[in-house]
């Protein structure tokens, strides 16, 4: 992600698992400033840190990199807030499905069925769709990406910054303690969240969706869902009731996206 | 510090407060040299960044998860338990 961005770049982390990865202080992970603010505060700290750096001529970027939690539940008035006065920044969402630095609580992008330690029984809600609401800002560019595909991130992370006002790329990131997989599979868990349909790559560019091509070969030949459900521990033991459910959901997205796609070409 | 800022803002392991990482290592990695095609996979994968260019993984800093190992589509790694 910082490969693609360059050296001219200023990151805001609100708490997330990348608090943690900076490492503590004086000594930091990092080769670019980093700004760390409270939960609920990133989009808005990056506002003004975007206008400064406008105002003064500079063309730094200005990237806010946000778990879930801070995305979805905790950070989304803000976050909406940056969209709407149009601030040039970048929005990354990294969601891992729970809120995992405290031990896997359930999140507002917990898929429904998933067991975390505050629904030991299975969520019984669906994943907020957080990328439709995006998408009603109406931001110049939006995509997904997945984890397991590095070189396409490079790729939605380079050309996000290149637009002028608010840009979002909404990642899935694998985490093996939390859905409870042997570390060795993760890569392999990204892959098959977009084969089988949980997960689907997509760009919207001024209003066009572009679907991507891992997702489309996974529209016309999807895995059936149970193989990326059964690696999976917090899906043991899941109703046949709720696979149904999520298996219309995914049919209902790919249904709406394809025709997206085709009314904007 | 400056330097290798301005030339590429990606971070490569170093030691931090839990000092070097590849103590935590149950399995490490080994690469068989006359099976690797150096695709390069293994390097892009590699979450804690150990593996470098000419596909010497750094055991100081390798955790050990295995995904080079998972990954690799000629199966060229293995992971073989530390001896201690």
């Amino acid at each position: 992600m910082l490969k693609a961005a360059g050296p001219d770049t200023v990151m805001v982390v609100p708490a997330c698992c990348t608090s943690v990865i900076q490492g503590i202080y004086p000594n930091t992970a990092f080769n670019v400033p980093v700004y760390n603010i409270a939960f609920g505060a990133a989009a808005a700290c990056a506002s003004g840190m975007s206008n400064a750096f406008r105002a003064a001529g500079k063309k730094t970027n200005v990237i806010v990199y946000a778990g879930d939690g801070g995305t979805l539940d905790i950070g989304i008035q803000a976050m909406s807030g940056a969209f709407e006065r149009g601030t040039d920044f970048l929005y990354i969402c990294y969601d891992n499905e729970a809120y995992g630095n405290t031990g896997m609580q359930r999140s507002g992008g917990t898929p429904m069925g998933a067991k975390t330690t505050t629904t030991p029984t299975g969520k019984t809600d669906a994943k907020k769709d957080i990328d439709m609401i995006i998408a009603a800002h109406d931001p110049p560019y939006m995509a997904t990406a997945c984890a397991a595909y590095p070189q396409d991130i490079f790729k939605k992370v380079q050309k996000a910054l290149t637009f002028r006002g608010p840009t979002f790329i909404h990642i899935l990131a694998p985490c093996p303690p939390g859905w409870r997989y042997p570390t060795e599979k993760s890569v392999e868990m990204g892959k098959l969240a977009v084969k089988s349909g949980m997960w689907v790559l997509y760009e919207r560019e001024y209003g066009k969706v572009t679907i991507g091509p891992q997702s489309k070969a996974a529209m016309k030949r999807p895995l059936p869902l149970e193989e990326y459900l059964s690696p999976q521990g917090r899906f043991k033991g899941i109703e046949p009731k709720i696979v149904e459910i999520l298996k219309q959901r995914i049919a209902k997205n790919y249904q709406r996206l394809a025709a997206e796609e085709e009314a904007s070409a | 510090m400056s330097s290798s800022r301005e030339r590429l803002a990606m971070s490569r392991p170093k030691e931090g407060a839990a000092g070097q990482t590849g103590s935590w290592r149950v399995f490490k990695p080994v690469v068989d040299r006359e099976k690797c095609n150096a695709c390069g996979l293994c390097s892009m994968y590699c979450p804690d960044a150990t593996i470098d260019e000419d596909f010497n993984i750094d055991l100081r800093f390798c955790k050990g998860c295995g995904i080079c190992a998972n990954e690799c589509p000629k199966k060229a790694i293995e992971m073989v338990r530390e001896e201690k």
